[in-house]
């Protein structure tokens, strides 16, 4: 079994160096036997007028939900990888890469669509747009967590 | 005390209040202006876990986070 407690989520000031980070990962976990490698590239679009995106990130929470999702991959033989920026990220750049390695690819199709939803929904991490040089929070595509409203 | 901390959009400085569970802390954050409208959409995390129920004993040195809706990716 892969040891899993050395993989951490990476975190980059910036847009992500994609080659790096995904060539890393295939030389990494080739050679672990891991028939499937898949991994998803997220690029931000020019749209609505955005010169790019900013994101803010609460560490401490997005490990404890990143180690509990590697401890549901290793369940089924798989691990989960994922880098992600702090910061400002422009247009047609990236600034989300996850990844599954399983034995066989059926495990890992079907877990990269679930880990990057559950991403979507559940990590601490905060957007805002980049508008004329000012930040503007995207709340229009933002989830409240699980949970959300206790102290109301 | 007790720190309470304000993640991402909510952009307010850390609290320090005396407080010894989570329903004195909503009956405070209620009269924050800038903070109540946070309230109904955001999650609470107590020493960086994220908790599902008000019923829990606060103590000295603990920090409460609250955390806004999200938008990783």
């Amino acid at each position: 079994m892969m040891d899993i407690s050395n993989i951490k989520v990476e975190l980059f000031d910036g847009d992500l160096p994609v080659e790096q980070i995904t060539n890393a990962w295939y030389d990494q976990f080739r050679l672990s036997n891991y028939g499937a490698i898949v991994t998803f590239v997220g690029v931000v679009r020019d749209e609505d007028g955005i010169d790019g995106l900013s994101f803010d990130i609460y560490e401490p929470i997005l490990s404890s939900w990143f180690d509990a999702w590697q401890k549901k991959a290793n369940e089924k033989n798989a691990i989960v990888l994922m880098a992600h920026s702090k910061g400002d990220v422009l247009n047609h750049t990236s600034s989300y890469i996850a990844a599954v390695c399983s034995p066989k690819r059926r495990v890992a199709l079907e877990m990269i669509d679930e880990f990057v939803e559950d991403f979507k929904a559940q990590a601490p991490i905060w957007k805002y747009d980049i508008i004329d040089g000012q930040r503007e929070y995207a709340e229009d595509r933002s989830t409240a967590i699980t949970g959300a409203g206790l102290l109301n | 005390m007790v720190t309470i901390e304000f993640l991402g959009p909510i952009g307010k400085e850390n609290m320090s209040v005396d407080i010894n569970n989570l329903s004195q802390l909503s009956e405070i954050l209620k009269d924050e202006a800038d903070v109540a409208t946070w309230l109904e959409k955001s999650a609470v995390a107590v020493n960086d876990t994220l908790v599902s129920s008000k019923d829990i004993d606060l103590k000295d040195g603990d920090k409460v986070s609250l955390l806004p809706p999200v938008c990783g990716g």
